[in-house]
């Protein structure tokens, strides 16, 4: 775990990505860098590129240019699903449960990408929720235990580099808290992950840095020691 | 001997049994259609040809190259198969962002020119091709003749199809064509190979249509007709089931089987249109079908 825990590897760096759906060009030129166990957040308004950031990662998006290295990989033109196998876990904004599959069966479906991702039981001991309603379908549980389902059904995988898209939309008070206690149990793990989020208050005090988005492109990084400086910038930019 | 329901128990029973037979291949064609439909979004209209094409490998195998019955009954739908799987990474591929229309046109499109050329070879006269000696004969049950390749018939494809079912809902690769269907780009999204599980799923559908082929070759006679014929009968039993249910083809299959059985007994001038009319009655009372998720 030790060197897992060392800041110096890039685990993921873009640069100059370029993204499109059909004939629309949504990212104008991205770049950015995510060391190992860092977690950086993608702030905006909807509609700045951050949920087509991390598609363009798993390339999910119509066309992308530039480049994307994953654990030393470069991932432009490699198809869609060897890029989970680099490591990278991925949960949707929409979180993705599969209707027809139980709930074991969607903890089960991703497959093992690396080796020292979570077991079974270390998962049901971290959501005891989901053990307990293992054999319903996926989307008959409460939209906080979907997404505990969607945030589970990654670390089984071993990913260590996680992109998640709006974890806390549309959750009560008390989940937000929850999912924000997991977060910080998976960075002391070591786990690389990149947060796209609404709710402000909730990322500022997990991340070690963000970047700020608009129409497309990156506009401000902003280290976390530097929130309270740069708060009248994000607000202008957020429009809170 | 007593009367039943004022008919003869041979007769009754006979009827229920070429139903349940007729049942039998309506499963596994509509089972078939179901899958391929589910996660390719193809309605494929080339399923008649490719039981056709099934009966056929083995009528040619065994007059040609001496393959008995058992061998063609796996070999024949792993040459259909591969065929099928041939039409899916040279032609389908491209079509599945597009409308069911063209998939549709497509696979239609390959049906006729399937059936054309075997008509050109082989015209439309069936040939014989018999049972293996170990399914000849039958048994007297007292209250009917059992013949005993029907009876196989009716094992055999319960098997396939009861084995599919639990393939799909039980298993692993079964979770994977199920998230499949429902979100590809997703599953996709977690390292699996999406458009090799879709060749395979084509080639699998196709292969079930193949064997329901060879099952039928000593029954029917082999004719490039014979899939065509039973096609449309096969497509309205989809509908009633409701189209990408897999459950609801196997059991609409049987179940629409014994109907037009049964139809042959009390009245024979409906049988051939009883299906169709059960499809009106269910879709105007469960648009989406008997076991179909409403959309």
């Amino acid at each position: 775990m030790s060197s897992d825990m060392k800041k110096d590897i890039e685990q993921l760096r873009i640069a100059d990505l370029h993204a499109f759906y059909g004939e629309s060009h949504i990212l104008h030129g991205i770049d950015m860098k995510v060391n190992r166990g860092e977690l950086v957040t993608l702030l905006g308004r909807n509609g700045s590129g951050r949920s087509t950031t991390l598609k363009s990662i798993m390339n999910m998006v119509g066309k992308r240019t530039g480049s994307i290295m994953v654990n030393g990989n470069e991932t432009v033109g490699m198809p869609a699903h060897q890029i989970p196998h680099l490591g990278v876990g991925f949960c949707p904004e929409e979180r993705g449960i599969f209707a027809s599959l139980n709930v074991e069966e969607n903890l089960m479906l991703p497959p093992t990408v690396r080796s020292g991702g979570m077991t079974l039981d270390e998962i049901y001991e971290m959501f005891p929720n989901l053990y307990e309603r293992r054999m319903s379908p996926g989307t008959r549980l409460s939209g906080g235990e979907q997404q505990m389902l969607a945030m589970a059904r990654i670390l089984r995988t071993g990913a260590n580099l996680l992109l998640l898209d709006e974890i806390t939309e549309g959750l009560a008070p008390v989940i937000v808290q929850t999912l924000g206690e997991v977060l910080l149990k998976l960075k002391d793990k070591g786990l690389t992950i990149v947060l796209v989020e609404q709710n402000f208050r909730f990322a500022a005090p997990l991340a070690d840095r963000h970047y700020l988005m608009e129409h497309g492109s990156i506009v401000e990084e902003i280290a976390s020691n530097e929130l309270e400086e740069k708060m009248d910038l994000l607000n202008t930019y957020l429009g809170v | 001997m007593a009367e039943l329901l004022g008919f003869p128990p041979q007769v009754l029973f006979g009827q229920l049994l070429i139903g349940l037979i007729n049942g039998s291949f309506y499963a596994l064609l509509s089972l078939g259609l179901a899958i391929i439909f589910g996660l390719l979004n193809i309605i494929n209209f080339a399923h008649g040809a490719q039981y056709m094409l099934g009966a056929f490998v083995a009528w040619l195998g065994l007059k040609f190259l001496g393959v008995n019955y058992w061998v063609s009954l796996i070999l024949a739908p792993v040459v259909v198969a591969a065929i099928g799987i041939a039409i899916e990474k040279t032609m389908l591929r491209r079509l599945y962002k597009e409308d069911h229309l063209y998939g549709l046109l497509l696979t239609f499109g390959l049906a006729l020119i399937i059936e054309g050329s075997f008509i050109h070879f082989f015209g439309v006269s069936g040939q014989p091709f018999s049972a293996p000696e170990l399914l000849q004969g039958g048994n007297n049950l007292g209250f009917m003749f059992l013949p005993t390749y029907r009876a196989w018939i009716i094992v055999a494809s319960l098997i396939i199809c009861f084995g599919t079912w639990y393939m799909i809902e039980r298993t692993k690769l079964g979770a994977y064509l199920r998230a499949g269907t429902e979100n590809p780009q997703l599953l996709q999204a977690f390292g699996i190979n999406v458009p090799l599980l879709i060749t395979l799923t084509y080639g699998y559908g196709v292969a079930l249509a193949a064997f329901a082929g060879v099952l039928a070759a000593p029954i029917y006679s082999v004719s490039p007709v014979m899939g065509s014929n039973l096609l449309i009968v096969v497509f309205a039993v989809v509908v009633i089931g409701g189209m990408g249910s897999i459950f609801g083809a196997i059991v609409t299959g049987l179940l629409m089987g014994l109907i037009e059985g049964l139809t042959k007994v009390f009245y024979p001038e409906a049988s051939t249109t009883v299906i169709f009319l059960v499809m009106i009655i269910v879709l105007l009372i469960r648009p989406a079908g008997l076991f179909g998720k409403e959309a």
